[in-house]
């Protein structure tokens, strides 16, 4: 994102675009990244509720994924994941090559 | 005194007066906390709240740092809002009082003038309104209690004007001016209502449907960029300045603009200064000029922005200058007014300066000193170069 | 009270790109709390983490208006906003029904921004003031504040070979902000979201000041690895460290009451600031001591305990 010069400053240094630090991708900050698998994980959302970072996407009441743009690999989600589910796993970033959708 | 139907002059003291201006104003919120001298205009304007004469939340804050902050967040939220203080309160909000000139925020704040501690001073100088030079507020310098009430009612206007908005200080002498009983003529309420329109927010806290945010952090990549619109604000507020002054003299037959000039057209020999005293000065003017003197006074009324063009052009012929200072500032060439005007004629280097220092800690400048002055300033002229000995004015050694 | 479901379908009012450290507590805490409270809320927010990682220019992450005025004074700007709010609804201007939610640290709150805090309690605006609370001045690098806990290494109170780490114990705000006999306070941990979030509900129902002090574990501070922030909030109110109860309108109540209560060192035990307690168990000691002190106070005060029979206890034994 190119600087403004100040003709193009809102006054007063206000911004006026809300919720635009989604356009900054604090993902690039991790190590190890949360892997999930679909098939163990219940949606009872407690990832959703403890993650730091808004990055978990939850649909319906359902997980939908991870916001990989923006998580920062600090591994609450895999901690508070019930320990008889353990849906998620963290795993070192590049050691894993699959695609995961957002 | 509940409404003013037609304009009519009564006997006020400056505390009341500015209160009487900030009831026909009616600001939506006022946060505010006592301090002498400006402690009756809070009476006064309290009295109006409990009776139900204006319509603002009146917020009574346990500090001046509370005052200013809750004055910014409700200047924010869109309101129009007013505050008035003296010496320590507005040492005390120092911090948030830039802040607001820095979100550019229209509030209006009556600073009834007083010596800074310490030691501690009740009493009238200007160090308070001096210290707060750099902040970005507009600074307006009252010579009476008729000034007092109508600069406030100019603040507004000059403050809310979309090319200026930032925050303004309306000076008045503490107990000189706060204190002492003078002949005010009002104008009628639904004047005023008309004059400073209805308040028209440029920042809206309020509007969840779209929400802002307000102050930010910079780091260096950014703060620079945040002050130039500010610099470039303060430069386009003379023109406001005058011109609010202006239509304000279409109503009301009294004129107001950046300076006031008092003989000083053929003076050869002329006194700068600031609030009550230039009623003295006046005075002065007036009897020396009857003894065939060429002396004139220069008011300074808006101090910030500081009227450099007018300075030059009211100084262009004189022979000598004495600006009288009711402040210090430690350390150089002369009190804050002094250097402000040194600056402006440098380029206009042939007229000589003399700084004096007056009435710190509300000691009472007399006619006599301001005679002393141009006395003084005679042998100014005579030698034809400024002089670097900061003269004090009414002073014991 | 919505279930976890239902909360999961309203929007997050604090966007993710926000550059708090990973595994930070108090961006969890505002998440939750704007969760419980909506759009129609207006956030002031003291200088401190939480401000700074959500708006570095041109970057926001708030959804919700918001506004940073200065470090020690966003209970009076919050007081500003809202009484010009209040201004705008006797004058018919403003219709919707609103929130106002001031966030402050620990050290905005309990140190440089309590004289604020208490006046704009006294004065009785009708807005929440949440503290999280991470036990020292953070954003400015980990210094002492009167939240820390007792014996805790800060770096202004270094556990060092004269003075073992900060000698006070730490201010009971949330009993001040009860002596402003505000209609509402409360201790609640971001763990326990159920509770907060009721919490959050339930002062802001009220027509008058309300306060929820919330602890905010800081892994950078306390040194304990980033992804055990909520497990160590959680240890705190086992160990009833941070006993998670209100103050609703006069009546005390102990909303969350451990099935086992923990001895501190559990707590302790699990950060790096207070690794020198094992050189200096008399430490421990005086803070569990401590730990029992309030809690026996709070379920005094909440009718379950009492505070004589623990003196009597205390009596007994020194005889």
């Amino acid at each position: 994102m190119k600087a403004k010069g100040w003709k193009e400053l809102a006054i007063g240094g206000r911004i006026d675009e809300a919720g635009n630090a989604e356009d900054f991708e604090t993902g690039s900050w991790r190590t190890f990244r949360p892997v999930r698998d679909e098939s163990k994980c219940t949606n009872c959302l407690m990832c959703w509720i403890y993650c730091p970072d808004s990055a978990i996407a939850v649909k319906d009441g359902k997980i939908k994924g991870i916001d990989y743009e923006h998580c920062k690999g600090c591994g609450i989600c895999a901690e508070v994941c019930p320990p008889k589910i353990k849906a998620i796993e963290m795993v070192k970033e590049g050691e894993e090559q699959e695609e995961e959708q957002e | 005194m509940k409404a003013v139907k037609d304009k009519v002059v009564v006997a006020l003291t400056g505390n009341d007066a500015v209160a009487e201006a900030m009831r026909q104003v009616n600001p939506d919120v006022v946060a505010a906390y006592p301090i002498t001298p400006q402690t009756e205009l809070m009476h006064k304007f309290a009295d109006y709240v409990a009776d139900g004469d204006v319509k603002t939340e009146f917020v009574l804050v346990e500090s001046e740092h509370s005052a200013m902050s809750a004055a910014v967040g409700a200047s924010a939220a869109g309101t129009r809002v007013m505050t008035a203080t003296s010496a320590n309160g507005l040492a005390l909000m120092w911090e948030i009082v830039y802040i607001a000139a820095s979100t550019r925020l229209p509030i209006v704040m009556g600073v009834v003038n007083r010596a800074l501690s310490a030691p501690i001073n009740i009493h009238c100088d200007h160090s308070d309104a001096m210290g707060a030079r750099d902040t970005g507020w507009i600074q307006i310098f009252s010579e009476n209690s008729q000034e007092a009430y109508d600069n406030a009612i100019q603040a507004v206007r000059i403050a809310e004007d979309r090319d200026v908005l930032l925050p303004v200080m309306n000076c008045l002498d503490g107990f000189i001016l706060s204190h002492t009983l003078e002949p005010v003529e009002l104008v009628p309420d639904r004047f005023v209502t008309e004059f400073i329109g209805e308040f028209q927010p440029v920042h809206k806290l309020l509007d969840s449907d779209n929400p802002t945010t307000f102050g930010p952090l910079d780091f260096h990549d950014y703060y620079f960029e945040h002050k130039i619109p500010q610099i470039e604000a303060m430069k386009r507020a003379p023109a406001v300045i005058e011109r609010v002054g202006a239509e304000f003299e279409k109503q009301t037959g009294r004129a107001y603009g950046l300076v006031e000039n008092y003989h000083t057209d053929d003076a050869e020999r002329v006194v700068i200064a600031m609030g009550s005293t230039c009623g003295t000065a006046k005075a002065v003017v007036d009897d020396l000029r009857d003894k065939g003197e060429k002396v004139g006074l220069l008011k300074i009324r808006s101090f910030r922005p500081f009227p450099y063009h007018k300075v030059r052009k009211a100084l262009a012929g004189a022979k000598a200058v004495g600006v009288l200072d009711r402040a210090v500032s430690f350390g150089s060439q002369g009190g804050p007014l002094a250097i402000e005007v040194r600056s402006a004629l440098y380029d206009n280097a042939k007229v000589p300066i003399k700084g004096y220092i007056y009435g710190l800690g509300g000691r009472d400048m007399p006619a006599e000193c301001v005679e002393q002055a141009f006395e003084e300033l005679k042998g100014v002229a005579a030698d034809g170069k400024s002089s670097d000995e900061i003269g004090f004015l009414g002073v014991r050694e | 009270m919505p279930s976890l479901k239902e909360l999961s379908k309203r929007e997050d009012l604090l966007s993710a790109g926000h550059r708090a450290c990973a595994g930070c507590a108090a961006t969890i805490v505002a998440r939750q709390v704007l969760l419980a409270a909506g759009k129609d809320t207006v956030v002031g927010c003291a200088t401190g983490c939480l401000e700074v990682v959500t708006t570095i220019f041109p970057f926001t992450a708030w959804k919700v208006p918001y506004i940073h005025n200065a470090f020690e004074n966003v209970a009076s700007t919050v007081s500003g906003v809202e009484s010009a709010y209040r201004s705008l609804k006797r004058q018919g201007k403003i219709e919707k029904d609103m929130h106002f939610i001031a966030f402050g640290g620990d050290g905005g709150t309990y140190d440089i921004g309590l004289q604020a805090l208490s006046g704009a309690a006294e004065r009785g605006h009708r807005m929440l003031y949440i503290c999280y609370d991470n036990e020292a001045y953070m954003n400015t690098g980990i210094q002492r504040s009167s939240a820390t806990p007792f014996g805790a290494a800060t770096s202004t109170c270094p556990a060092g070979e004269v003075i073992p780490g900060k000698q006070q114990y730490h201010k009971d705000i949330t009993k001040i902000m009860v002596a402003h006999r505000i209609p509402y306070v409360a201790q609640a941990s971001p763990s326990h979201w159920n509770d907060l979030a009721k919490k959050v509900e339930k002062a802001l129902s009220k027509d008058g000041p309300s306060f929820i002090n919330v602890l905010s574990p800081c892994h950078r501070g306390w040194r304990y690895p980033m992804e055990k922030t909520i497990e160590i909030a959680k240890l705190a109110v086992d160990t009833c460290f941070w006993p998670l109860y209100e103050y609703d309108e006069g009546t005390w109540r102990i909303t969350y009451t451990p099935k086992e209560k923990l001895p501190l060192s559990d707590w302790t035990g699990r950060q790096g600031r207070f690794s020198h307690f094992k050189q200096h168990p008399e430490l421990l000691e005086a803070g569990q001591e401590e730990v029992d002190r309030r809690w026996r106070e709070i379920q005094t005060l909440a009718g379950i305990g009492n505070l004589c029979e623990m003196k009597c206890e205390e009596d007994k034994e020194s005889n």
